[in-house]
């Protein structure tokens, strides 16, 4: 068990006690909360695991700051989009297409790395912002390719289309329908991604990262040629990314810039990151699961305290389902105020403590 | 390991001015100066951290001077820090591994795990065992004292196995009882004999008892190059040097 976790003890029995049951909670979803909208949060979190772990790759372990990771989400989901709308359909497509767009990114991300990771870091964000704007113009405006701003929307295979049932029957009550194929199989991809990440970052490579977080210059002098180990940093974050971006492709069945490649998908995944807990990995699981979460649950929750609370002056006010965002800040602040390590970075430092 | 006119400028002063010195295996070459003398330059010049203005260092008969930080540590030189350098959020243990660990040319395993490497544990541990920090290694580097930083910095520059040892006032600032072990770590590499050793130190007894040769760097010049009494005894030695007090840096 911890060889699968590679040997990467949560550290305290509360994050471990949160992480089992996240994934107890992602595993059971379909059976437990019946529905469409419970079924697309699901996925949207396993998806935003493999997006946001893949992200503290960068920021958490390695310490570079880049807003640029929306920008491989969005090469992988346009990947997967592109070849579905213009009529090709089978697995080979789908394949091909994510192995495109993680292969663009890895490229992109190699280029990145190499032209930019030698200026000072202030400047490397900046440019990695400058192609994130970038790669949404262009996506927007090359409307032949990628549909301009109303995006892409495609047919995916047979297995996992609206319409297919596995069984005539439902199993256990629910109705094993496409989507709930395709979630299953998009929650076995991420576990998998998950933990394949998880090794990388308790390497030896991932080792390095930490010490080039800690101190570039002394990892310089210890023999380590760091630009080398920021630039695989760099590529290895990229690929994760745009393989989250296929699997979220084909979870909306639809590719626009808005879903992937967003200014505000961008911050999404840097406050996950930092809620989490960076460089811990298991904060970005449990930052993703959080916030997204709270987008789409925190609205009815609201709506529904207003309710429950309407006789008495002020609080329906309070609760008004319209003031989400507002509670999500008081929300973020509450955890940064108590966790200022982030949820898993504090839970840890208090294990190691104890 | 041998510099040629080596100089470096910074604006119109020169820090280190036309330094041209041979070092050799097996001998350990004590430099002195004045606070502000250009020793800590001198050895940053060697080690790439800066670039020269002009002059050349030459290393087992090649150049090394165009060369990066990493490729002269890969090579064999092997340079400590004066000012505290090391990764403070990590455990003892790791600073330690992670310096083994550049040493084995490990750095690009990513599917295997750290704590799987069981060899390049061992020799941290070991090494941890040598300068006497075992009993610290799950401590993170930034709770250390003073000494035991120090003790941590002389670890990291012994896994990396080097050729060249470059020790910046290693006993700077510690207590009266640490500075012998750190003394006696470098006398253990000194027994070696195949060993180039430099050292920044500022006092005399630690050169009468460890230094094969000292010289004497004023003002970016190498003033004196000789065997530690006879330095000591040149005039413009103590006027330059001793004269302006034995204060430590
Ligand atoms: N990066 C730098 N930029 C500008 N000036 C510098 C730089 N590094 C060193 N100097 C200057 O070069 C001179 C030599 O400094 P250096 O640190 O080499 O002296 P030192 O002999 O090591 O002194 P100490 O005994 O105090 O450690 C000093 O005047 C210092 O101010
Ligand atoms: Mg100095």
């Amino acid at each position: 068990m911890m060889r699968l976790l590679s040997n990467d003890r949560p550290g305290h029995w509360l994050l471990a006690l949160l992480l089992v049951g996240l994934l107890l909670g992602l595993l059971a979803a379909p059976f437990l909360f019946p529905g469409t909208k419970a079924l697309a949060v699901a996925a949207r979190i396993a998806i935003f695991i493999v997006l946001a772990a893949s992200y503290d790759i960068l920021l958490g372990y390695t310490g570079i700051v880049s807003f640029a990771q929306t920008t491989f989400f969005g090469l992988g989901a346009y990947g997967v989009a592109i070849p579905l709308a213009l009529g090709a359909s089978g697995w080979a497509v789908v394949a091909g297409g994510a192995a495109a767009g993680i292969g663009a990114s890895l490229v992109l991300a190699l280029v990145m790395a190499l032209l930019s990771l030698r200026v000072r870091a202030i400047f490397f964000s900046m440019i990695t912002l400058a192609i994130a704007r970038f790669a949404q113009v262009l996506a927007a405006e090359w409307r032949g390719l990628t549909g301009g701003e109303d995006g892409l929307t495609f047919t995916v295979p047979r297995l996992i289309s609206p319409a297919f049932r596995l069984f005539p029957a439902p199993l256990l009550g629910l109705p094993i329908s496409g989507p709930v194929i395709a979630y299953y199989l998009i929650l076995a991809v991420s576990l998998a991604a998950f933990l394949l990440m998880l090794r990388m970052v308790n390497s030896p490579f991932g080792r390095v990262l930490q010490a080039i977080r800690e101190n570039p210059f002394r990892a310089e002098a210890l023999g380590y040629r760091t630009i080398l180990h920021r630039a695989l940093a760099s590529v290895l974050a990229a690929g994760f990314a745009a393989l989250a971006g296929a699997m979220m492709a084909l979870q909306l069945r639809y590719t626009n810039p808005d879903t992937t490649l967003s200014f505000s998908l961008m911050i999404d995944i840097l406050l996950m990151v930092v809620i989490g807990g960076m460089g811990t990995l298991y904060g970005a699981a449990l930052g993703a699961a959080l916030l997204v979460l709270a987008q789409y649950y925190l609205e009815p929750l609201l709506a529904a305290l207003a309710r429950l609370s309407g006789g008495v002056p002020v609080l329906p006010a309070l609760f008004d389902p319209g003031r989400w965002l507002l509670w999500l800040g008081v929300i973020f602040v509450l955890v940064v105020y108590f966790f200022p390590a982030g949820i898993a970075g504090t839970l840890r430092a208090r294990g190691r403590a104890a | 390991m041998r510099t040629e006119e080596l100089s470096v400028r910074f604006g119109a002063e020169a820090a280190v001015d036309r330094v041209s010195c041979a070092f050799y295996p097996g001998t350990l070459t004590a430099i002195v100066g004045p606070n502000g003398a250009g020793k800590t330059t001198f050895f940053n010049l060697i080690s790439g951290q800066i670039r020269a203005s002009s002059g050349e260092v030459w290393f087992r008969g090649k150049r090394i001077t165009g060369l990066g930080v990493a490729a002269r540590t890969r090579r064999g030189l092997g340079r400590g820090f004066q000012l505290t350098n090391l990764f403070p959020a990590l455990s003892v243990c790791e600073n330690t591994r992670l310096a083994v660990q550049a040493e084995a040319r490990r750095d690009f395993r990513l599917l295997s795990l750290a704590s799987d490497h069981h060899d390049l544990n061992a020799r941290a541990q070991a090494i941890l065992d040598h300068v006497g920090l075992a009993a610290r290694a799950r401590t993170v580097a930034s709770a250390l004292s003073h000494g035991d930083q120090r003790k941590l910095e002389v670890a990291l520059l012994l896994a990396l196995r080097p050729e060249v040892f470059m020790f910046d006032e290693p006993t700077a600032g510690m207590s009266v009882d640490e500075v012998p072990v750190v003394l006696d770590l470098i006398a253990a590499i000194k027994r070696d004999r195949t060993k180039t050793i430099l050292l920044v130190e500022h006092k005399m007894d630690v050169i009468r008892a460890l230094a094969d040769r000292v010289i004497v760097l004023h003002q970016g010049r190498l003033l004196a190059d000789g065997a530690p009494a006879e330095v000591v005894a040149l005039p413009l030695v103590r006027e330059a040097y001793l004269g302006q007090g034995s204060g430590h840096g």
